[in-house]
């Protein structure tokens, strides 16, 4: 009897899947890494694993409209003579002039101002125009120390040393040649249009010892006016969250692997760092465990994208949230009106993250000047503003509902995990249940 | 002239009078005594200000320098004069690591030897060593000009852009696309005027090797994987 192989659907394998296999071929024909714009692209547990509770009998809500929830926040109150205060507990994180264009920058500072918030520099400096439209403005002290000067230090209203970020902890930061404009060249003293490197590692400190001494050296030159943020990426968040108070950060901002990057190796991205979901949790109780929770702040940065989530890391723990990508998003990145552009550079709307190579139809990530210029920074920085009002108003509607007069009342009490993952990053029970992996020793 | 006796008034009060000094303001000079390693002396000067520390200093010392003359008769720790826009720093001793890091202008002179990473990251700033220098020194250098009347330690010039590198002694080796260079007229001339303002009289420009960027690692080339 002979054997007779019956037709089957031709089934891939969920090892080597169409990304994969387009990774290597893509590898096989140029000999160098994927380098891309964005955070992890993989799904990890996230905000999305919770859930509010809410009111019941045993605790009544605030009335919406009618009982208010506050939403401000200060910042740097350890040492600094001039605290930062927001009307938002929502930031916008730092992203550099170079990374992003002139007219993006100023509409991030616009949009910042609006909702009473404050914007971020980035690797390059400050220029006038972001200085200029930013109410509240944070200038970052990066390992390249490329485009810082003590004139710069003193107009800005917060000092934030950069020792990581979520999209890549362990890594130095690259702004390929086409985006090494004349002004870009000239605010990096590099020559134009090479492959600008940034380093991993600051020139001039190490570990916490010496972190220590160059915040008392800032502090010394800015006459101890300015609020100082350590940055961290997502990576041992309790130990790097109790060393950066040690150090004597005011402000300790973390930002897991959603978090987003202006180009960086796609292997880095997707495979170094920890989910935003998993890093709150130990940071909060490094500073508990130091008796600083509250007088340090926590700023929560990689993957913030509503309300809900800025409520999540709030109760979390959190004093505050930053928002890069979204905020991208909100002035008009990967926007479907360019769809015909973006499938000219091989990509569709919402998936382009090409932005290493200053192409982006959106004006937002490149140099081009005819590409920057279909940014309008007024209207783009009034979409900003926009967003973030959107994202405080479901924060509170959230908050009151959980019976919460001030985002900082919500709890890790209040929420509940939809699975085991978040449980055990969030230590919040699972749902219908009193309990998550880890607690009473099991 | 003020006198700051480190031992008895804060490092704040000091540092604070630097700052408070006003353009054109006549008391311009300031002497520390007992500095007694003490961190941050002297840093965010933003006048044209004299300051003369007698004794060692710790870390960071004149950092961000811009505009004063600061004169250290010790030695000075690590980072010293880091990120400085202009002015002269003088260490009459021996300076630690990364002295002059990122520095973006000014003179930077130490009278005797500096350890590793001197000159990491420079961006304009000029330093001269009498003596010699420490391991990964000018790493990533970007421009300006280091100067070393001594011998280098290993890997020097690692990852550099555009500083201009005079040695007068030996280099240990040099780092990735860090290479040995003509020395020509104008070369001679810049280092002839840095040896003069470092105070310099018994060595000739002549006497030195220059070493550059080979620029090979300018844009990222499979084929250069292995030094990377």
């Amino acid at each position: 009897m002979s054997y007779h192989n019956p037709p089957t659907p031709p089934r891939k394998s969920a090892t080597f899947d169409d990304a994969t296999m387009a990774e290597i071929r893509r590898a096989a024909a140029t000999g160098i890494y994927d380098i891309r714009g964005g955070g992890t692209k993989r799904k990890v547990p996230h905000f999305d694993d919770l859930l509010f509770l809410g009111a019941s009998i045993s605790r009544y809500p605030l009335e919406g409209y009618r009982e208010r929830c506050e939403t401000s926040v200060t910042l740097g109150t350890r040492f600094a003579k001039k605290p930062i205060h927001l009307k938002i507990p929502i930031t916008i994180a730092g992203m550099s002039f170079g990374a992003l264009s002139g007219n993006a920058k100023e509409a991030l500072g616009r949009g910042a101002t609006l909702a009473g918030t404050s914007t971020t520099t980035g690797d390059g400096g400050m220029t006038d125009e972001e200085r200029g439209h930013s109410q509240s403005l944070v200038y970052q002290y990066l390992p390249s120390r490329y485009g810082m000067n003590p004139k710069d230090l003193r107009r800005a209203d917060a000092i934030e040393v950069v020792v990581g970020q979520g999209a890549k902890p362990g890594g130095g930061g690259m702004l390929l040649g086409q985006k090494i404009s004349p002004r870009v060249a000239k605010m990096r003293n590099l020559p134009e249009g090479i492959d600008q490197r940034s380093a991993c590692r600051h020139p001039d400190w190490t570990g916490p010892d010496d972190l220590e001494i160059k915040i008392n050296e800032l502090r010394e030159i800015t006459d101890w006016e300015k609020p100082i943020y350590v940055k961290v990426g997502g990576a041992r968040p309790y130990y790097d969250t109790a060393l950066a108070v040690k150090s004597g950060a005011d402000v300790v901002v973390l930002d897991g692997m959603q978090g987003g990057t202006a180009a960086t190796q796609d292997v880095f991205i997707e495979n170094v760092g920890m989910p935003t979901l998993a890093c709150i949790r130990p940071a909060v109780q490094a500073l508990q465990d130091l008796g600083m929770h509250r007088e340090v702040q926590l700023i929560v940065s990689g993957g913030i994208r509503s309300g809900a989530d800025v409520a999540k890391a709030l109760a979390l723990g959190a004093d505050a949230v930053a928002i890069g990508t979204a905020a991208l998003v909100a002035i008009g990145d990967n926007d479907p009106k360019w769809e015909e552009e973006y499938r000219k550079l091989g990509s569709t709307a919402g998936a382009y993250d090409d932005w290493h190579e200053g192409k982006d139809p959106a004006g937002i990530t490149t140099q081009d000047p005819e590409l920057a210029q279909r940014l309008d920074p007024v209207l783009a920085g009034r979409r900003l503003a926009n967003y973030l009002k959107v994202m405080t108003l479901e924060a509170q509607t959230i908050a009151r509902a959980c019976g919460k007069n001030h985002l900082h009342n919500l709890e890790p009490e209040d929420l509940c995990a939809l699975t085991m993952e978040a449980a055990a990053m969030a230590q919040v029970p699972l749902a219908g249940t009193s309990w998550y992996p880890g607690k009473g020793s099991f | 002239m003020p006198v700051f006796d480190l031992t008895a008034t804060p490092l704040r009060e000091f540092n604070q009078a630097l700052h408070d000094v006003k353009s054109g303001a006549n008391d311009t000079a300031f002497e520390v005594v007992n500095p007694r390693g003490h961190h941050s002396v002297a840093v965010g000067i933003d006048a044209p200000v004299v300051v003369d520390v007698r004794g060692s200093v710790g870390y960071y010392c004149a950092g961000m320098n811009d505009g004063g003359t600061v004169t250290v008769h010790g030695s000075a720790g690590p980072g010293v004069a880091e990120n400085m826009m202009s002015g002269t720093v003088v260490i009459e001793g021996d300076a630690s690591q990364y002295a002059g890091a990122t520095g973006r202008g000014g003179l930077l002179v130490i009278k005797g030897n500096a350890a590793s990473r001197c000159g990491i990251s420079m961006k304009g700033i000029d330093i001269v060593v009498h003596g010699s220098i420490g391991h990964m020194s000018a790493f990533m250098a970007q421009s300006g000009n280091l100067v070393v009347l001594g011998d280098a330690g290993e890997a020097l010039g690692d990852s550099l852009y555009e500083a201009r590198l005079f040695v007068r002694g030996s280099v240990k080796s040099l780092g990735a696309d860090c290479i040995e260079k003509e020395m020509r007229p104008e070369h001679i001339e810049v280092l002839s005027g840095l040896l003069e303002k470092a105070g310099v009289t018994d060595v000739k420009p002549e006497e030195f090797k220059r070493y550059g960027s080979a620029r090979k690692l300018y844009t990222f080339n499979i084929d250069n994987a292995d030094a990377y």
